[in-house]
Order: C-alpha cells, then structure tokens, then sequence
C-alpha cells in the first residue's frame, strides 16, 4: 500500500523555489533514492516531508492522513523520522542518552535501545561517551539509531555518507539493509551514487525541483542517470558511445 | 573599431524629494523653536525643555539599539555622570551652563573604559551588565559627601539669575543640544561609519568579512549614545535645579527611552522624534494618575514589541522609502546611455 | 579574626538565598538562550501574594508556600506559552524589551496596588531565632533553613535534568533545538516547563526573602541583578556553578558590609565586574558563552 504521497508539492525559500510541483508515491516497505546534483531540490524534499517546511502549494499524504501542516514532532509520533544532515547530535549529551531522547515519542515497536546497539554493535561500548567525542562513522550510527528509536515507519535519511570514508559508508548501508530487511520504508537521499543504487528498490533523480528520472534500478542504464543528473536531453546524433 | 570605455549608466543620488522636504521643514521648525520664548510663556517653554530631555534620551537610546544592535538599560550611568559633573564644575567656579560641554566631554570619555568591561557580555547580559555598571556609577556616587551623598544636592550656581531668564538661556541650551543631535545623528547615518553600521545590524559576520571594523564601529557608537545621553543629563540638571543618587540614576529613564523608540519605530531616524512626542503628550496627560502612566508604558512596550514591531513610524514608512531626511542612497538608472554608446562608436575612424 | 568568620559564613548563608534566585534564570538561559527581565519581580510578586493570603487567612506564612509555589510553576507554564515564546521568535531585541516591559507593568501596578512601603513576611520566632556557634558567630535558624532548602533544590533540579525523562528532554532541547524536534520533543512544552520550574524556584527564594528581611515593589530589580550576578560568577550553563556563584556574591555582600555598612551591595558588584574582566567564562568555565 501507498505509504507516502506528494502530490503537486511547490516549496520556497522565500523567493527562491526549490521545488516544482513535484509528486511522487512510496509504497510501504520500499526504499526510494532521491539523487541529483546540488540545489536540485534533495534535502528541500525532506523537509517538506519531516515537516521543517511547509510547502507553498501541494499536499503532502501519509497512510493516506493528510499531513501537509502538521508539525515535524508530532509527525514522529505518526511515524517518521529524520536523520538530518550533518549529524546533528546532542553533543553534551552521552551516546546512550542520545538514543533515548530518540524514543520521545514514545513509539513502540522491534526498535528498542539493545536492538540498536545490536545493529551498531561498535557504538555499544561507547554508550556512555559524550557524542562529541565520537569519530564521524560513529556519530552517524548514533544519528540513525537515534532515529530508530522511534519505530519510524518511514526512515528519511540524508546524505549519510557526507564526510565519510567509503569503509565506513559501507559497514553504515551493510546495517541499513537490516533496517529495510524489518519492513522500515526508507527515503533517503545520496551522493554517493553506488551504494543508493544498490540499497534502492527506486531511484528518483531530481533537477531543479523536478522530476527528471524515475525508475527501479535495474532499469535504468547509467546514461539514463548522468543525463538526468546533470539536465542533458538526448545526446546529438553525431556522438559516437565512447565505451 | 574603436573601444569606448563604458559610460557611467547609474548615477547616485543622495536626497529624495521627501528628505529635502523634510529639511526644510526642520529648517522652519528651528527658526520657531529658537524664537519662542519671545512668543510663549514660562510655563510653555519650561514643559519643552522637558520635551528636548525626553527626545534627546529617544535618540540616544535609538542610536545604540536601533542602529548599533546593542540594547542597554544602563544609558541613565552617562544621564548621572554628566548631571553630577555639572554639579561638580558649578562647586569649583565653572558657570553651569559652560559646564554642560565639559560634562558631555567628561562622560564620553568614562563611557570609554566602561565600554571595554560592558563588551564582555552580548545579548541580555549585555543589558543586565550595563545596569549593574549604571547601579555602581549611583553606589560611587552616593560615597562622596562633597556632592550631597545619598541625600542629593542643589545646583545654585543660578540662583542670582532671574527665573525667566535661567528658564530661557536652559531653553535654549536643551534646543542647541537637540540641533546637534539630530545634525550630529543625520551626518554620521549619511557617512561610511553610517553605511558601516547598518551593514553590521543587517549581517555582523558579513560586514566582517567585507572589511568592517565591527568591534571599533560599536564602540563608537556606544561612545557617542553616551554623549548624547549625557547631554540629556546636563539638561535635566540645569532643568530641575537638583539631583539625588536614586533618582538621577534611576532605571526609569531607560524604560523611558525603550518605550519611546519602540513605539516611535526603532532603527529609523524619525522613530525616536516619533515616540517622544507621544511619550511626551501621555506624560502630560497622565501626570495626576499617579503610576498609571508606567503601568501602561510597560504594557504598550510589551504591546508594541510583540504586535507591532516597527513601531509607528515603522507602520507609516515599512520600507524606509520616504524616509525625511537625506540619508539613503538611491541609484538611478540613466536613460538613453544605449543610444549614445552607439552614436560614438559609430563616429569611430 | 572571628568577626570576619562570622561574615563569611553569613555570606554562605545569603548565597544560598541567591542561588535559589538565580537557578532559575539559569536554567531557562541554558533551554531558550532567554533571560526573562521580569525574574526578579515575579519574585516580589509572590511575596505579595503570600502577604495577601496571610492578611486574610491568617496563619503562618509558611503555608503560603503549599498555594504560592504550584501557583508560580502554573503562571510560569503560560507566561512562557501565551506571551514568551511569542518573544522568541521576534528577533534579538523581542525577548528583552518584553520582559523589560513585563517588569516595569508588574513593579508599578504593585506600587498602585500595595504602595511603597516596606512590607515583611513575619514568622514569629523563626525570624531571629539562632544557634550560638560561639560569642561572634550566630547561625539563624532561618538562614540555616533556606540554605538547606537552597542546595536541596538545586540537587533536585539537578537530578531532574540528569536522570528523568523530561529533564533529558530539556537538556536536548538546550542542546540542538532541531534535533530535539526531529527526535519527537514537543519543544513548546519543553521551554514552558523551564519557566514554570524558574518561576517556582524565584518564588521560593522570594518568600524566604520576604521572611528574611522586607520588601518593596522595586527589589526585583535587585534581585534581578543578584541573580545575574551569580550566574555570571559561577559560570552559565550549570546548575552547581550558579550555587557556587551565589556563595561568592553573598559572602563578597557580608564582607563588604562588614568593612563598611553601605557598602555591601557595591562589593558585590565589584566582585562581578572583576570577574567580567579577568574571567569572563567563569569560575567554572562554561560551556555557553556570554560575549
């Protein structure tokens, strides 16, 4: 069943647009990669759907509830959840309260404090450190379990793999296949191409707040992608394949 | 083919038709006030000697706050200082009314020092750490005997002048301190410093990094609010023939002043003018109501800050567009610069 | 020798009389970045009530504190709803013209109402009722009292934002706003709770104030800047540092007093701008900062 829909969503920032009538359907249980080059709109999405901006025009629909002017705390309580970018961590606050605070919500659900640790196991002797303390990889398994913690039934992600090293990145999407794996629907958005392409069960590539591609990966070939990607049309007949 | 350097296509322009307008009617405006004791009666000119004290604190207050970002309730240090200091002069031989120069001086230069201590804090602490700076100036100034102590004293350097007379010379005293000012407020708004300073309220970390001596720029700014405010302190002595720590010092001057910009319109020049008249007329009007007259400054302070923020002139003018005085620059486009690129390149050899 | 022993520990005594002033304006600082003006008069405020209560129900003042209390927690809790959050989101200067303004409407419309006289909460006995340490030094009971109650409610207070489940909200939202929205923290509830417990915190220490010696309807603006004093002292941004904070400034009062009668309040100061010079951050150097 349709989990998340947008329907016709234009979002500013005060005179800047940073969305275009924009739609899209999740089906539950899915995982749905958003990519596109810088300002085409990515993060501008989530926002939309955590609830931090509302949007000018459009509506916003989860399980069906209309949702476009509800307030983001109280759409964790219906059951999604945010990892923001950059981390955003309680920085005074100790790894393991970091993660209490994520069940506020009080939601209930697979996603209790020992599941976490169970699927970030490297962050459970650290539990009693100050997050500040705590090297990138870590602060983002934390930001995530965080997240968790709230039995989320749609998990946004984004740019997890923002200053990473791609060791890490990887061990972070080994244990967010775990997470999809327990029937999370996951919204994520990516730069690192290869491993939201393969997490993905769909890709939506962005460009200037619009749809450019959409598709399951499978279908798509990786011209389909870079041309979406960077806005180019149909290339000229002239050009050869160079592969 | 020849290359022409570009002609200029913009031009800047300084006035407006509404600043001019608004020059020449502060022009009349002074005339009148300058001729009024010989057109008024005492009473008349006395209650505007208070209007000057109250709009001189408007301006003052508006400067520091409303241009420089920086809100204090701590101006009333620099109103005592410079009230006590005249006091002091009068004591040793100076004529109060030449002391009044010596005064401002006197406080500017202390705000100086007390300037290094107070930008220790931003932000609420900022406010509060001024307070307790002007409580300390009232605390020192209470020690000293020779100055009344925590009793007060008299001005009495004036006592063998005529009444009418001391009225008008204070009179006019309070309108030369007004003059300079608003013409001292005007010309720095006009100059770099001015540009300088409402880059800083727009964006602190931007005028930084254009070059922006933030730091320097705000000290001159508090430097000079105290000024102004001491001017209104000189005033008040000469007007009320007296002073006594606590009410010299009182913290109500700065309510005063707080609720004249706001509801004048802070960081506009004509706010505080604004403000001060209506402060001024609900003083007036409210005088036999006892405290009432606070209670609804305190409410309209919370009234206007929340509701209507710009205050009043900020309702009239939201854009800043009709601004009275000449202080922005508006950059015009001229017509026909095309064409006449054309024509001379067309004439090139 | 002993003269000047018995002061220091009378300072102790008054500082633990601050530090219930100033917890509570800690506190809301380190949630909201907010330093409500008004903090000392709501102090006075409840004093007021509580001699209203007493004229007319009779009694010792001290069930007023079973009314007065639960009632600041509650004026505190939609103050900050209906009028301070508003405030907040008005811009850097909003927050303090209000409350500046909600300061000189409450301190006038007490002076309306009451008028200016000195007014005192009066305990009987309890009032000078002391233990003699020996010839010079005294301990008054209620000195005594208040400092208990004083380091009891700071411990509290702290355990609250340690170990419960709101408090760890609170200390979330005073961390990383968003991040406590996006984690499902009803941020509105979060600072309305902050000032309900300032205000609750403020009207205690008003009340013992009250009973202690007299007030007036301008002393919260004294208290107001014994509070600020404290924090800025002790260092912003935790709750034993403002305790501590609050025993300096009391014992830099007594010893300033007992150098010279007049001059125990302006040691006070003194002791703060001096602080403000060579240790901005505090005694126990804080994690906010106030430059």
């Amino acid at each position: 069943m349709t989990l998340l829909r947008l329907e016709r969503v234009t979002a500013h920032y005060g005179h800047l647009q940073a969305l275009d009538e924009l739609s899209l359907s999740l089906d539950e249980g899915a995982t749905l990669a958003v990519i596109g080059a810088n300002g085409a709109g990515k993060s501008t999405l989530l926002s939309v759907v955590s609830g931090e901006l509302r949007p000018s025009q459009g509506r916003v629909y989860f399980n069906d509830e209309d949702i476009t002017k509800v307030e983001p705390y109280r759409r964790v309580n219906l059951g999604i959840s945010l990892v923001p970018e950059g981390r955003h961590l309680f920085s005074t606050l100790t790894v393991e309260e970091n993660l209490l605070v994520g069940a506020a919500s009080r939601r209930r659900g697979r996603w209790t404090i020992d599941a976490v640790y169970d699927v970030f196991p490297f962050i459970k002797e650290r539990r009693n450190v100050r997050a500040a303390l705590l090297s990138g990889g870590e602060q983002q398994a934390v930001a995530i379990g965080r997240a968790l913690m709230s039995n989320p039934a749609l998990l946004l992600l984004d740019e997890v793999s923002l200053g990473l090293a791609p060791v890490v990145v990887r061990d972070l999407y080994v244990a967010l296949r775990q997470v999809t794996e327990g029937g999370t629907t996951l919204l994520l958005v990516e730069q690192d191409l290869t491993e939201a392409l393969n997490i993905a069960s769909q890709v939506l590539c962005l460009l200037e707040g619009r749809v450019a591609l959409s598709g399951s990966p499978q279908d798509l070939d990786q011209t389909q992608v870079v041309n979406a990607y960077f806005g180019r049309h149909a290339p000229p007949p002239e050009a050869t394949s160079a592969s | 083919m020849s290359t022409t350097r570009p002609e200029s296509i913009a031009s800047v322009r300084r006035y407006s038709a509404s600043s001019l307008g608004g020059l020449g009617v502060a022009g009349v405006v002074l005339v009148v006030l300058a001729l009024l004791p010989s057109l008024a009666g005492e009473s008349m000119v006395n209650r505007l000697t208070q209007f000057f004290s109250l709009l001189i604190l408007a301006v003052g207050w508006n400067l520091l706050a409303g241009y420089g970002g920086m809100v204090s309730i701590g101006q009333q240090a620099f109103l005592g200082l410079s009230s006590y200091a005249v006091l002091y002069l009068s004591l040793h031989g100076v004529l109060a009314w030449w002391g009044v120069p010596l005064a401002i001086l006197f406080a500017g230069l202390v705000s100086v020092p007390i300037s290094f201590l107070a930008f220790r804090l931003r932000g609420s602490f900022f406010a509060i750490g001024t307070w307790v700076i002007a409580d300390v100036c009232l605390l020192v100034v209470a020690q000293i005997e020779t100055l009344g102590g925590g009793a007060g004293a008299s001005l009495n350097d004036l006592n063998g002048y005529n009444p009418t007379t001391v009225g008008n010379v204070t009179y006019w005293v309070g309108l030369a301190i007004v003059a300079a000012t608003l013409t001292g407020c005007a010309l720095l708004l006009r100059s770099r410093l001015g540009l300088a300073l409402v880059s800083i309220r727009d964006d602190e970390r931007a005028a930084e990094a254009t070059g922006v001596n933030v730091a320097r720029t705000k000290r001159i700014v508090y430097v000079l609010s105290a000024a102004i405010c001491a001017g209104a302190g000189a005033l008040l002595i000469l007007e009320n023939l007296e002073v006594q720590p606590d009410s010299t010092f009182s913290v109500q001057y700065s309510a005063f002043m707080i609720f004249m910009v706001l509801v004048g319109g802070i960081g506009t020049f004509e706010g505080p003018i604004v403000g001060a008249i209506i402060f001024f007329a609900l003083q007036q009007w409210l005088a036999s109501y006892g405290v009432w007259y606070l209670i609804i400054l305190g409410a309209v302070a919370v009234i206007v800050t929340l509701w209507l923020p710009k205050g009043i002139w900020g309702a009239v003018d939201p854009n800043n567009r009709r601004s009275l005085v000449p202080l922005r620059h508006r950059v015009l486009l001229v017509q026909n610069a095309e064409a006449r690129h054309e024509r001379e390149g067309n004439q090139a050899p | 020798m002993m003269v000047w022993i018995n002061a220091i520990i009378q300072g102790l005594l008054l500082g633990g009389l601050y530090a219930l002033f100033s917890c509570g304006l800690s506190l809301m600082f380190g949630v909201m970045r907010f330093v409500n003006l008004a903090h000392g008069d709501f102090a006075v405020l409840s004093a007021y009530v509580a001699y209203v209560l007493v004229e007319h129900l009779g009694g010792t003042p001290l069930w007023t504190f079973a009314i007065v209390i639960p009632a600041s927690a509650l004026v505190g809790f939609m103050l900050q709803r209906l009028l301070l959050d508003r405030a907040l989101i008005g811009g850097a200067l909003s927050p303090l013209l209000v409350t500046f303004g909600l300061s000189i409407l409450i301190e006038n419309l007490l002076q309306q109402g009451f008028g200016a006289n000195n007014e005192s909460l009066f305990v009987g006995s309890l009032s000078y009722d002391s233990w003699k340490i020996n010839n010079s030094i005294y301990l008054g009971r209620l000195q005594v009292i208040v400092f208990v109650i004083a380091v009891a409610l700071i411990a509290g207070l702290q355990l609250f934002l340690s170990r419960s489940r709101p408090g760890r909200n609170m200390r979330a939202t005073a961390d990383n706003r968003r991040a406590a929205s996006l984690s499902g923290v009803n941020e509105r509830r979060v600072r309305a709770t902050a000032t309900a417990i300032a205000l609750a915190t403020v009207a205690v220490g008003g009340l013992f104030l009250a009973m202690r010696t007299s007030f007036t309807p301008t002393s919260g603006s004294n208290d107001l800047i014994f509070a600020f004093e404290a924090v800025i002292i002790g260092g912003l941004g935790n709750l034993w540092g403002t305790l501590l904070g609050g025993l300096i400034l009391g014992v830099a009062q007594t010893v300033g007093s007992q150098i010279n009668p007049a001059d125990g309040i302006l040691a006070g100061h003194l002791v703060f701008l001096a602080i403000l010079a060579y240790r901005p951050q505090g005694i126990i150097a804080s994690r906010y900062s106030v430059s």
